[in-house]
């Protein structure tokens, strides 16, 4: 037996013991889903026993440094606790921004101690994280950002407002992006800040969607005083840390779950709404023919996604690719979100309001109208390709 | 992105440097220009078998490399890539798979001259103008120790001057795959030149006899060796495929580079860049589910047939767009006979009728989910 299965046997013995029992199905709201931080509130006893068991093995982060709240383990190994996971149907523990955007940005760019500061926190569900990038007049050309940061010995003052802050009303900490350096030019005079939302001068108000949720949030900055010491990298090289975060998003989002997995539905509500003629085939042959078109997308892109997986964990950079993996991800899940509204027709609109509320098909479907746009528009992601893959010259 | 070991590699290599001097674009053009029957050129495809591309799909004792589908797909992307024509798919696919899983006399007569290029073997399978499988009118009645056979086939891709037809006919309920010689006399044979060149040929059959051992494999297992031979060919035309959307795309953004309008490349107008990255994107999704099926097949894996369905109707789809982007883009010199993109246009439209369009196997796949 090699190590690698019997890393597997152990895994299994161990999710066995003590993944509970109540925790072994898919989420099926955003309720399901533990984000941890100061105020948290378990949903279940269950939930926090599940969190506090795989935080002290290192598995909210299993490929995370042990030093740092991780359990150190191989890209085989976490492929496999991952393999085991799904095997048992084990909802994930913790989902963060910290795990997902902050810790990766910190291991590559952060000091030992903002490290030890910082990411166990972040593998115990200690502290949640937000992200301050976006700002109302710098969308797409991020980096035109205006939030300031002004020198003051020791410390930044902070002022501006940040939008589309997803959870920043129920987040501990921020990591945003500063501009410290106002002589420099646009993509050099940004830093790159980690700063307690609860400092004085914070202030955040939720964006109602059309899904009916409220994720995101405006986040506003009166002369918040910000520490010298919580700068991550060099002053003025907070771009690099952004891109490099954003790039990494690109492919979190691409190969999330919850952004991908969802057809199973489809194709029931399809038969159930529509039904089938007397060939066994649906009774809607144009509707027939779109759903057609979208499962071979969706074959064609899983096993893209697959391919992208095992080149990255041969130790390949995916750069610029994962512009594509977010275009075709997103693309393909507006068209399934769209057609599992189309296949239940009147069905799908109608009913008590709970039935469209959040985590419905429809809201589902509002929802995913964002997919395009967050983290990096469509057409931004084309652009990227035209000029980072295709090489094609660009105007200016 | 695409994931090759060494030998992969090296064999990918080697395929593009051989089809990009040996066998170009202009060598199509000769063939269409002088009219030549046959569509491919013997010398060629003896020359491709001495590199041991016919070879590959057939089993040691044989005559055989089995370096299997994978390696098969790459070499004939390569062919996609530069319009080679040759009997690859007719004889070193199709008729190669059937005879091997088959598992009859024939393979060890036949392989080694298939594998050494001194056998063109056709598989007749088609019989009106969409590929339909399900609905062989051909029938083999049987009649003492053999079957008369009766058939009217189309488009039977080499079948025009091939040295053995493999012919698909119903049996009763079961399919019969029968190994003919193409020189009977009950055999009228009829050249079909397609919109690539390559000919392809209407056979009609009239009660031939044939004896019991002229058949490749018992009636009641032909069912199972017709599916995975048409599954070989499919997995293979859509990486053939491949090669053409990936080739006219590449043209057209260099393309894009060189031509100037309103004093500047037109590589520069976001209109263009968006559609050709679009395009591009579509293209490597394609060809990761491309690889996914072939390797499938390799390893006999369960999925094999569906991966192979979705890869082949992917292909298709993605291959049409990037022709005809291909020519939008380059404009009214895109129209000219001059410039290879029409070409590469109608090698597709061949290539995608040709064992099943992306309909036929979209049908498959939704029945398969109870749609």
């Amino acid at each position: 037996m090699t190590s690698l299965d019997e890393f597997r046997m152990e895994t299994r013995a161990w999710l066995e013991e003590n993944c509970p029992q109540e925790l072994r199905r898919s989420f099926t709201t955003e309720d399901d889903i533990c984000w941890g931080g100061r105020n948290w509130t378990f949903k279940s006893e269950a939930q926090k026993q599940w969190l506090e068991r795989m935080a002290a093995r290192g598995w909210t982060v299993p490929s995370w440094p042990k030093e740092y709240g991780g359990a150190g383990l191989n890209g085989d190994e976490a492929k496999v606790l991952k393999e085991e996971m799904k095997r048992i149907n084990a909802i994930s523990p913790l989902e963060s921004l910290g795990m997902w955007m902050l810790g990766p940005a910190l291991l590559k760019y952060g000091t030992h101690e903002q490290k030890l500061e910082h990411l166990p926190k972040i593998a115990r569900g200690e502290i949640r994280w937000c992200q301050g990038y976006s700002e109302p007049g710098s969308g797409s050309d991020l980096a035109s950002l205006q939030t300031k940061g002004v020198d003051m010995g020791d410390h930044f003052l902070v002022s501006g407002q940040k939008i589309w802050t997803s959870y920043a009303d129920q987040s501990d900490w921020i990591f945003a992006l500063v501009r410290t350096e106002p002589e420099a030019s646009k993509h050099k005079g940004i830093s790159f800040l980690l700063f307690d939302m609860n400092s004085e001068g914070v202030t955040t108000k939720p964006i109602p969607l059309i899904s009916g949720n409220s994720p995101f949030c405006e986040t506003f900055f009166d002369e918040v005083k910000v520490p010298m010491e919580n700068i991550v990298d060099t002053r003025g090289n907070g771009w690099t840390i952004a891109k490099y975060l954003l790039t990494h998003e690109r492919e979190t989002v691409s190969s999330l779950d919850g952004i991908f997995g969802r057809a199973n539905g489809l194709y029931k509500t399809a038969a159930d709404a529509v039904g089938l003629d007397e060939t066994g085939r649906l009774d809607d042959p144009l509707l027939r023919a779109d759903i057609g078109d979208f499962l071979v997308d969706e074959m064609a892109l899983t096993a893209h996604l697959a391919v992208a997986n095992t080149y990255s964990r041969a130790g390949n950079q995916l750069g610029a690719r994962s512009a594509e993996l977010k275009y075709l991800g997103t693309e393909l899940n507006k068209r399934r979100q769209s057609l599992v509204v189309q296949s239940g027709g009147l069905e799908a609109l109608s009913g008590p309001e709970e039935k469209n509320g959040i985590g419905s098909e429809t809201a589902l479907w509002l929802r995913s109208k964002g997919n395009t746009i967050e983290g990096g528009t469509s057409e931004i992601m084309l652009s990227i390709i035209s000029k980072a893959v295709l090489r094609l010259p660009s105007l200016g | 992105m695409e994931l090759l070991n060494s030998e992969e590699t090296l064999l990918k290599e080697s395929a593009a440097g051989f089809m990009s001097e040996n066998a170009p674009v202009q060598a199509l053009r000769d063939i269409r220009d002088q009219k030549q029957e046959l569509g491919f050129n013997k010398e060629l495809h003896k020359t491709l078998a001495d590199m041991g591309w016919f070879a590959m799909l057939l089993p040691e004792e044989a005559g055989g490399y089995d370096f299997g589908h994978r390696a098969a797909g790459l070499v004939a992307e390569e062919m996609g890539r530069n319009l080679t024509a040759s009997p690859f798919l007719s004889t070193a696919v199709l008729s190669s798979i059937a005879l091997r899983q088959s598992g009859g006399d024939q393979l060890a007569e036949w392989g080694p001259k298939i594998a050494a290029g001194d056998a063109v073997i056709a598989f007749a399978i088609d019989e009106g103008a969409k590929h339909s499988p399900s609905r062989i009118k051909a029938t083999a009645e049987p009649e003492g120790n053999g079957f008369i056979l009766n058939a009217k086939k189309r488009a039977v891709f080499d079948g025009f001057n091939a040295d053995r037809l493999i012919v698909v006919a119903k049996s009763g309920e079961n399919t019969g795959l029968f190994f003919v010689d193409p020189n009977a006399a009950e055999i009228e044979i009829e050249r079909n030149a397609m919109l690539d060149s390559r000919n392809a040929a209407n056979i009609q059959i009239t009660n031939l006899h044939l004896d019991g051992k002229d058949m490749l494999c018992p009636l009641e297992k032909g069912a199972e060796v017709l599916e995975a031979t048409l599954r070989s060919g499919r997995a293979i035309a859509a990486s053939e495929q491949l090669g053409v959307a990936r080739e006219v795309t590449e043209r057209t953004t260099q393309y894009l580079m060189e031509r100037k309008q309103f004093g500047i490349q037109i590589g520069m107008f976001q209109a263009l860049q968006h559609r050709l990255a679009d395009l591009y994107c579509r293209i490597e999704e394609t060809a990761s589910l491309i690889s996914t099926a072939l390797k499938a097949i390799d390893a006999t894996a369960d999925n094999a047939e569906e991966l192979t369905r979705a890869a082949k109707a992917k292909a298709a789809k993605v291959t049409r767009v990037a022709t005809e982007e291909a020519v939008q883009m380059h404009g009214g010199i895109g129209m000219t006979d001059e410039v290879d993109i029409g070409l590469f246009m109608k090698r597709d439209r061949v290539l995608t009728e040709m064992l099943g369009d992306s309909a036929h196997h979209i049908d498959f796949l939704l029945r398969k989910r109870g749609l």
